[in-house]
């Protein structure tokens, strides 16, 4: 069977089983414009892999580096991300939608 | 999330079987649903995400819940190994159909010719009784071959496919639904068939017209404008 490039979760668990740490980013609610429904999915290891999106990649940078911190503490985190605003360094959604990412290890 | 709870998401995914990731906002606390040991309100919001097939977050008892619902892939059963088969199912698995291909022709469903899916050689009606189409199963027809089609779009009209699709030009469509007719399929029944197939792209290529029914498919999934109109529910 071929991979569905959307099983994020497959894929996690895939790299979990060869021994890397894995966490797990997910879309949990969306307003507005956000590119990408919840239940989207990002997962990143501690190398610095990556499978999946949250967002159209304007978030996916901020989310990775929180997805560190959460293998680091084995914490999870909610996220916020809202619209960006003039500052550009702001981390935000240029599409104007606002959404919520679940950050968790896989342990 | 626990090795434990991966593991049972994962067996229940490659059996098959509906289920929901519930996570406690913002603690992280999870379970999966259904399960009679959690409350009824919260079962009830799980099977109702299964059932629209779509994941969010909910609140119950003044809690915050996101439920990610897992549902079993969408199918596609294509009737016909044909080279238009072939450039269809990559495009079909890549947006998320599970395809089973049918073809009694051995020399045409060859492991070789579909190397990534499920192949049948029983015949279409066979196949078609074993395969039990549903809401979430789309059935086309490759063959150009009535003996081969007709049965398949016989058994598919009798079941509660979401969307059925069959090649072929204007007249040869005619020509299949006054066949079908004689079945005893009415036009409201006959008018669920998309003939031609696939969205109008003026396709020309195997590529290109697996492209327009891939295509096709999303729109019907989605309830697109682009979508043939919606099938009529099977008559009882």
């Amino acid at each position: 069977m071929s991979v569905n490039p959307e099983d994020v979760l497959a894929q996690a668990a895939r790299w979990r089983a060869e021994g890397e740490q894995v966490a797990i980013a997910t879309v949990t609610e969306t307003w507005g414009s956000s590119p990408r429904p919840a239940g989207s999915q990002l997962a990143v290891t501690k190398s610095g892999r990556m499978a999946g999106s949250v967002s159209g990649g304007c978030i996916e940078g901020a989310v990775a580096d929180a997805a560190l911190r959460t293998m680091e503490t084995g914490a999870p985190q909610l996220l916020d991300f809202g619209v960006t605003n003039e500052r550009a360094w702001e981390v935000g959604l240029a599409c104007g939608g606002k959404v919520k990412v679940f950050v968790e290890a896989l342990a | 999330m626990t090795p434990d709870l991966l593991a049972a998401l994962t067996a229940a995914r490659a059996a098959k079987r509906p289920v929901v990731l519930a996570t406690r906002l913002p603690d992280g606390a999870q379970c999966l649903l259904p399960d009679p040991a959690r409350p009824a309100p919260l079962n009830a919001a799980a099977a109702q995400a299964l059932e629209e097939d779509e994941s969010g977050t909910v609140k119950i008892d003044g809690t915050d819940w996101f439920l990610h619902a897992y549902t079993p892939p969408l199918r596609l059963i294509v009737v016909g190994a044909v080279h238009i088969a072939q450039a269809l199912v990559p495009f079909a698995s890549e947006v998320g159909f599970a395809v089973t291909v049918v073809d009694p022709r051995r020399s045409f469903a060859s492991d070789e010719r579909f190397p990534d899916v499920t192949v049948r050689t029983d015949w279409p009606d066979e196949a078609m009784d074993a395969l039990a189409p549903d809401s979430r199963t789309a059935v086309v027809t490759l063959t150009h071959d009535p003996k081969l089609d007709d049965p398949a779009l016989d058994r598919a009209l009798r079941s509660d496919a979401f969307y059925i699709g069959a090649l072929g030009s204007r007249r040869t469509h005619a020509a299949r639904l006054g066949r079908l007719r004689a079945l005893g399929h009415d036009d409201v029944t006959l008018a669920r068939i998309k003939g031609p197939v696939g969205l109008d792209l003026e396709a020309v290529t195997a590529p290109e017209i697996g492209l327009s029914i891939a295509a096709e498919l999303v729109a019907a999934r989605r309830g697109s404008p682009l979508a043939p109109a919606r099938p009529a529910a099977r008559a009882a």
